[in-house]
């Protein structure tokens, strides 16, 4: 098994992920934003879309786990804190924000790239630099 | 074509197999690789990289064909900005990159993979940022009113 073999089924998830959000809708910004307006014509699509993730993924976790280590790999990359920490809320609180603003998250906005549209490049290079920003900031904390 | 088949299903049933295939997406990448599915973390470690870029790219990469795929035959599913002001669309994307990043997670690492494993963590993030999306929908509509939020 090579290297590059190792990262077929890394291609596959990725290209599955985009199938995934364009058949649940996840790609039209619309729909997002329409389940976060609770208040005004609720879309519950992105509960759906939640729903149908969960039931494989409670399930294929389980199983995967179970095996003790990755089929390429040492071990499994999961993540270490237990805690819910400061950064955790104010990050998804600062996220939330934006996503109901323009409803994208970052899944959705790398994929819309593939519609070539201003928006898709304006926001995924903000998101970028967003994302650096943080980068730095968590390094500064020691974080 | 590929739409006229779509149309037949109903839309709920559409959603949750959109979700299913999110959710076999993160099985492969978790089973084969040990990696979690969490989009602003792999996005993340490509702005600011600390090794293992590799595999982050090639998973963009997959996203990208999946995204030209659906841009070919289905396009009306990227559907249409909400947002077209370029301020507006830069200090949104400024916020999720942030957050997503400070926060340790998004809509797939806390919203599916994070639940998923039953995560405290996990759910603590997603009420949280799905809470300040909608709170940030009426606070803006109370400001300017109408449909939207503030897309005019």
């Amino acid at each position: 098994m090579t290297a590059t073999m190792k990262l077929v089924p890394v291609f596959i998830a990725g290209f599955l992920f985009a199938l995934g959000l364009g058949i649940g809708g996840m790609l039209d910004p619309a729909r997002v934003v329409g389940f976060l307006d609770f208040f005004g014509g609720w879309d519950p699509t992105l509960a759906f879309v939640m729903g149908g993730a969960l039931v494989v993924n409670v399930v294929a976790y389980r199983i995967s786990a179970a095996r003790g280590a990755p089929m390429f790999g040492d071990a499994f990359h999961l993540p270490l804190k237990k805690q819910v920490t400061m950064p955790l809320v104010v990050g998804s609180i600062l996220f939330g924000i934006g996503w109901s603003m323009a409803g994208y998250c970052p899944g959705p906005a790398i994929t819309n790239l593939a519609s070539g549209t201003g928006t898709a490049i304006l926001f995924v290079l903000a998101m970028g630099g967003g994302s650096f920003l943080a980068g730095l900031a968590m390094r500064k904390l020691d974080l | 074509m590929i739409a006229d088949l779509f149309s037949k299903i109903p839309h709920f049933v559409e959603a949750l197999l959109g979700g299913a295939l999110l959710g076999l997406s993160s099985a492969v990448l978790f089973h084969f690789n040990g990696r979690i599915a969490g989009i602003a973390g792999i996005f993340g470690g490509l702005t600011l990289p600390r090794g293992d870029v590799l595999w982050r790219a090639i998973f963009v990469l997959g996203l990208l064909a999946g995204g030209a795929l659906l841009a070919i035959a289905t396009p009306e599913r990227f559907g249409s900005a909400v947002e077209s002001r370029s301020v507006v669309i830069v200090a949104a994307g400024l916020l999720v990159g942030f957050g997503t990043r400070f926060g340790t997670g998004c809509t797939s690492g806390h919203g599916i993979c994070g639940l998923s494993r039953f995560s405290f963590r996990s759910l603590v993030a997603t009420l949280t940022f799905i809470g300040a999306g909608a709170a940030t929908i009426v606070i803006t509509r109370a400001f300017v009113g109408g449909a939207g939020g503030g897309a005019g």
